[in-house]
């Protein structure tokens, strides 16, 4: 049991040092988005906050996605890790959601001329975001470690088979209902020093999701270790 | 559009009680119980829909089959998600709370489908161009349903 402990340790240094690195990363493409990229011409300064946005969205769908599995993966294994690295991968993905759902409005309101708009993509992202608060509340509600597992097990697996469904509903309501929606300008046409530091945060943001669920995985490692040793003292 | 989301919600309220009621017994099938949970969705439907009918106005005559056939699909979209998520819900500590919370972003597609379908046909479009919505839901059913049989058995096994 103590074995548990000092992996934890161990696995939080890893994911410290990788994550420490992945915010060193993260203040060079700042230095890459302010120096190396052109200003966008229309929309000057505002578009810089692309670099962080665009990734963090990345980060979200990687962590959201991985977490569905693992939920999968552990109805079919029952082994506690696999539960584990889903809950840090939520618990990361929400974080990472949250600085999407920040960014974005700080870039709407001059852009837009609005913080909020119910555009299906805004609407997706914030139904994601509350599914995955539900996703935690439902894991804090629940004492026993199997159930708990179980449960928020099934309720990642449904998640991850609401998203197309959410994505679709958007859609449809959009070619039944055509708006003049202000879209931000495609991939495709960005200079390539704008993909190059795009590129680079995506990067980053990939190390950073990595270090961060590390350091989670240790903790919810050491969590399981205490519950365990505290449930033994009861008995 | 207000007025159906007058009704859909009020379907959405009255069906949650149904559901907080239904005890979590070991053992219960998932199929028996999302079928009484049904049955309950269907009787308020039946109670409210004639009532929102008479009270609003609403030119149902013109809508033709589409409309029953939406409530149908939505009810049973709904109950396959909430008959699975109240099986959990009622066993956590804050049962009451929980159900709403996880129960809302699976309730926003089907929703957006009936409410957009139902205010299409009141409005008086034909049914060929609600049959996209219509595939939708129905195709949110057969998912979420067949997800019920395969999850429940997670859910309650102890």
């Amino acid at each position: 049991m103590t074995d548990d402990i000092a992996r934890a340790r161990t696995l939080l240094r890893i994911g410290g040092v990788v994550t420490l690195l992945a915010l060193l990363g993260g203040a060079g493409v700042y230095l890459l988005a302010l120096r190396y990229t052109p200003v966008e011409a229309s929309q000057g300064l505002a578009q810089k906050i692309f670099y962080l946005h665009v990734p963090a969205a990345w980060g979200a769908l990687v962590a959201f996605s991985l977490c569905g599995l693992a939920s999968a993966a552990y109805l079919l294994l029952n082994e506690p890790r696999v539960d584990r690295f889903a809950a840090s991968s939520a618990e990361v993905g929400l974080a990472f959601a949250a600085v999407m759902l920040t960014t974005g409005p700080i870039w709407g309101k001059p852009i837009w001329g609005t913080w909020w708009d119910w555009d299906p993509r805004l609407t997706l992202t914030l139904l994601l975001f509350f599914l995955f608060l539900g996703y935690g509340a439902l894991r804090g509600a629940l004492h026993d470690p199997r159930e708990r597992a179980r449960f928020s097990a099934v309720v990642g697996i449904m998640a991850l088979v609401l998203v197309p469904f959410i994505h679709l509903s958007v859609y449809l309501y959009r070619t039944i209902h055509p708006m003049p929606i202000v879209l931000r300008p495609d991939g495709p046409t960005l200079p390539i020093e704008m993909l190059r530091t795009l590129l680079v945060s995506v990067a980053v943001f990939t190390l950073l999701y990595l270090g961060l669920v590390t350091m989670r995985y240790a903790l919810g490692l050491a969590q399981d270790h205490a519950e365990a040793n505290a449930g033994g003292t009861d008995a | 559009m207000a007025l159906n989301r007058a009704f859909t919600v009020e379907r959405e309220h009255a069906a949650l009680d149904g559901l907080r009621l239904a005890p979590a017994s070991r053992g219960a099938l998932f199929l028996g119980k999302a079928l009484a949970n049904l049955a309950f969705v269907l009787l308020i439907e039946a109670v409210t829909v004639p009532l929102s009918v008479l009270f609003f106005e609403l030119p149902v005559t013109t809508a033709g089959w589409g409309l029953p056939l939406i409530l149908v699909l939505a009810a049973v979209g709904f109950v396959a998600v909430g008959t699975l998520l109240s099986a959990m819900a009622v066993r956590t500590r804050f049962g009451e709370l929980m159900l709403p919370v996880l129960l809302f972003p699976f309730l926003v597609p089907p929703l957006t489908a009936a409410a957009e379908s139902t205010a299409r046909l009141l409005s008086g479009r034909p049914l060929s161009e609600v049959v996209g919505w219509l595939r939708f839901l129905a195709v949110y059913d057969l998912v979420f349903v067949t997800l019920g049989l395969l999850l429940f058995g997670a859910v309650i096994d102890e």
